[in-house]
């Protein structure tokens, strides 16, 4: 096990903080770090993807869980693999991919870990109808405050604590969780261009719109005038076999062997390219590139679901003082607020690249999970944009007068009572981390943040 | 903890009746500090500060401090850093003393250089010990443009001043990557109460200016910040001034 004294930020390279990073290969030293640990804590830490502070530990000991990336089982006739938490999204679609099968719910990027992605209760784009991770997880082992595993199972008040608990309750080690069959590693992707905010809400919502499982949309949030809220919205279903050519589809699953990722990584881009004339000409060229109305497209499954990662440290982009990223959900009915922030946003002429609307379907029982029915909008930004901090308090302000609620696995500058009053399973989530883990065994600096 | 715009939710004041101080504390907390200490010598101007700043809706708290009892303040600070994180020290103390008494009394040019430097250094380790335990946190250092270059008028302040300023930027050199950062702020003539009615100086400033550049300073997790900014340019021109020349300067 490697021990090293490293600061340590979240992707949006804001705040950083020092710890003391152990980097477990076995469950033993994963114990042996929980029990051994010092006054401040320990926390697990997956690959960093969190924007904010939710994976860092300030003076403390962190878990780089990276080094327990075993594929325990994986069973091709019920559909079910278990896997340890270090195992990255993106390996382990590549292993299910060649075998007909895929992850229940995919978030944005594939660099993150399975123990991450539980521990922020992750959603797709296909929230409405497959709801959030936790839904599809079978059972967790959990290292707790004890040095103890404990057997997780659903339906259990430590489970809602744990699924989007952010490693507040223990240390994920390994998760069992039913998968869905595909029968091509390729997804059939329609594309349709929206005018402005409304067309793209009905859009989203019109007839027969729910025949394609997944749908997200980027919008164009430096558009102004009439044109304030324009996007693209792309919807996407797994293609049948029939839409290949007959020999491809008899090779389709033949390969069983996984390539490795070869993707560079590493600073390959100068940083603080993003202002915002740059911003809006590349919003221009990517709205007017986009097609009309374009459907049976076929594209990769990491070329649609994880588009993003082929841009490696797209952070950098966002200059020394890192980004910031902004996700909220409202309501449905809510749209009057949706509104309000994309104006004020759009009126700020803050150069945002990045910006993302889905729908939620019904909530999970995850006592900090994020996902509610409704509209998601997340939003990256640069932290040196001036007076981002009071512009964002006032969209909480916003946001939070709708019922809604702002992403905590995502945040990096919430103020405490706004987590509190958003979030109404607080309580009993501090209750359960009382009763389960007295001395305060996992902390983060989110949770010192937001007195969670 | 701070967040991801350098906002600290915890401040100690060491010096907590500095009006620098006091204008720094009253922004923050409009951002996101809800708990201060304000450490000084008791008197009824730390109580008053007190008083105000928790009309401003901060939990403050006073403790007894001494600069010139170095001796202490392991104890002293040691206490404050065990109620809980403190995510900005920031060190205003100091006295300018009178330049011509100090000059015939040099016990009281001894007590300018005992606060300001080595009342500091004590203070400094003390808080920048706690700080790396805790992995973050911002060690703010009050310097002086008048630390820059010695000059006829204040070379006594000056030289305390110079002492502290070299200090505070080793210190940062060796807290670098503890996540600890130490901020060196180099105001120009700060126009105080204390010093209402004199002649105006060039490129002085005021608390506020200096209060809205530490602010800044903490955003940017900067190193040194120059207040007003000019002063950076200025200075780096005086500083390599030939002494002839800086002597016949009207500074």
């Amino acid at each position: 096990m490697s021990v090293d004294t490293v600061s340590l930020t979240g992707w949006g390279r804001t705040a950083p903080t020092t710890a003391v990073r152990f980097r477990p290969r076995t469950y033993e030293e994963a114990a042996a770090v929980v029990r051994g640990r010092g006054p401040r804590g320990a926390l697990a830490r997956g690959l960093g993807r969190a924007p904010g502070d939710a994976a860092q530990n300030a003076g403390g000991s962190v878990l780089d869980m990276t080094g327990l990336d075993r594929v325990r089982a994986l069973d091709e006739e019920a559909a079910t693999v278990r896997c340890d938490a270090g195992v990255t999204l993106d390996r382990l679609l590549r292993i299910l991919l060649s075998r007909g099968l895929f992850l229940p719910v995919v978030p944005g990027t594939g660099r993150i870990t399975v123990g991450g992605a539980i521990g922020s209760d992750v959603h797709g784009q296909d929230h409405p109808g497959a709801g959030s991770l936790a839904r599809h997880v079978d059972a967790l082992e959990l290292l707790t405050a004890d040095g103890e595993v404990r057997t997780v199972t659903p339906g259990t008040a430590l489970f809602d604590a744990t699924t989007g608990g952010l490693g507040l309750t223990g240390v994920i080690l390994s998760a069992a969780l039913r998968l869905k069959r595909v029968t091509t590693p390729l997804v059939s992707v329609s594309t349709e261009r929206a005018t402005d905010l409304d067309d793209l809400l009905a859009r989203f919502t019109a007839a027969g719109s729910d025949r394609s499982p997944y749908a997200s949309a980027w919008i164009d949030l430096l558009a102004r005038g009439r044109a304030t809220g324009r996007g693209v919205l792309t919807r996407g279903e797994h293609a049948p076999s029939s839409v290949l050519p007959a020999h491809a589809r008899r090779t389709m699953r033949a390969p069983r062997t996984v390539e490795p990722d070869r993707r560079p990584t590493g600073p390959l881009l100068p940083g603080g390219l993003l202002g915002r004339t740059a911003t809006a000409l590349l919003n221009e060229v990517r709205y007017r590139s986009a097609p009309r109305a374009r459907t049976g497209e076929l594209r990769t499954t990491a070329a649609f679901f994880h588009a993003s990662d082929a841009l490696p440290d797209a952070n950098r982009l966002y200059g020394r003082a890192g980004l910031v990223r902004y996700r909220f959900t409202v309501g449905y009915g809510q749209e009057e607020t949706l509104h309000r922030v994309v104006r004020r946003i759009s009126a700020r002429r803050c150069p945002a690249f990045r910006a993302e609307l889905q729908r939620f379907g019904a909530a999970g029982a995850g006592l900090l999970s994020f996902p509610a029915p409704g509209w998601t909008l997340a939003v990256d930004l640069p932290a040196a944009l001036p007076g981002l901090a009071r512009f964002l308090d006032g969209l909480d302000d916003e946001v939070a007068a709708a019922g809604g609620r702002v992403c905590l696995a995502q945040d990096a500058r919430m103020r405490p009572e706004t987590a509190a009053a958003m979030y109404p399973g607080l309580g009993a989530f501090r209750e359960l981390r009382a009763e389960l883990d007295p001395t305060g065994a996992f902390r983060s600096d989110l949770a010192r943040r937001l007195a969670l | 903890m701070k967040d991801a715009f350098g906002a600290p939710q915890s401040l100690l004041v060491l010096g907590g009746t500095s009006e620098i101080a006091l204008a720094t504390a009253r922004r923050l907390i409009a951002l996101r500090t809800r708990r201060v200490w304000l450490a000084g010598r008791p008197s009824p101007a730390l109580d008053a500060a007190a008083v105000e700043l928790r009309d401003r809706g901060a939990d403050v708290r006073t403790v007894a401090f001494d600069a010139l009892d170095p001796g202490a303040h392991e104890e002293v600070l040691g206490k404050v850093f065990a109620e809980g994180d403190i995510d900005v020290v920031l060190m205003a103390f100091g006295i300018a003393g009178d330049q011509a008494r100090d000059e015939e009394e040099p016990l009281a040019a001894v007590r300018v250089a005992q606060t300001n430097y080595t009342g500091a250094v004590s203070a400094g380790l003390v808080c920048a010990g706690a700080l790396q335990a805790q992995g973050h946190g911002s060690l703010v250092v009050l310097s002086s443009v008048a630390g820059e270059r010695a000059r006829r008028a204040d070379f006594i302040y000056g030289s305390s001043k110079a002492g502290l300023d070299t200090f505070a930027q080793g210190l940062g050199d060796a807290l670098q990557g503890t996540g600890v950062q130490v901020m060196v702020v180099r105001p120009g003539p700060v126009r105080t109460r204390a010093l209402a009615g004199r002649p105006e100086q060039p490129l002085s400033t005021t608390p506020e200016a200096v209060a809205g550049a530490i602010v800044t300073g903490l955003r940017r997790r900067s190193e040194t910040v120059w207040v007003p900014g000019s002063l950076r340019v200025v200075m780096s021109a005086l500083r390599h001034a030939p002494r002839p020349l800086f002597r016949r300067l009207p500074l």
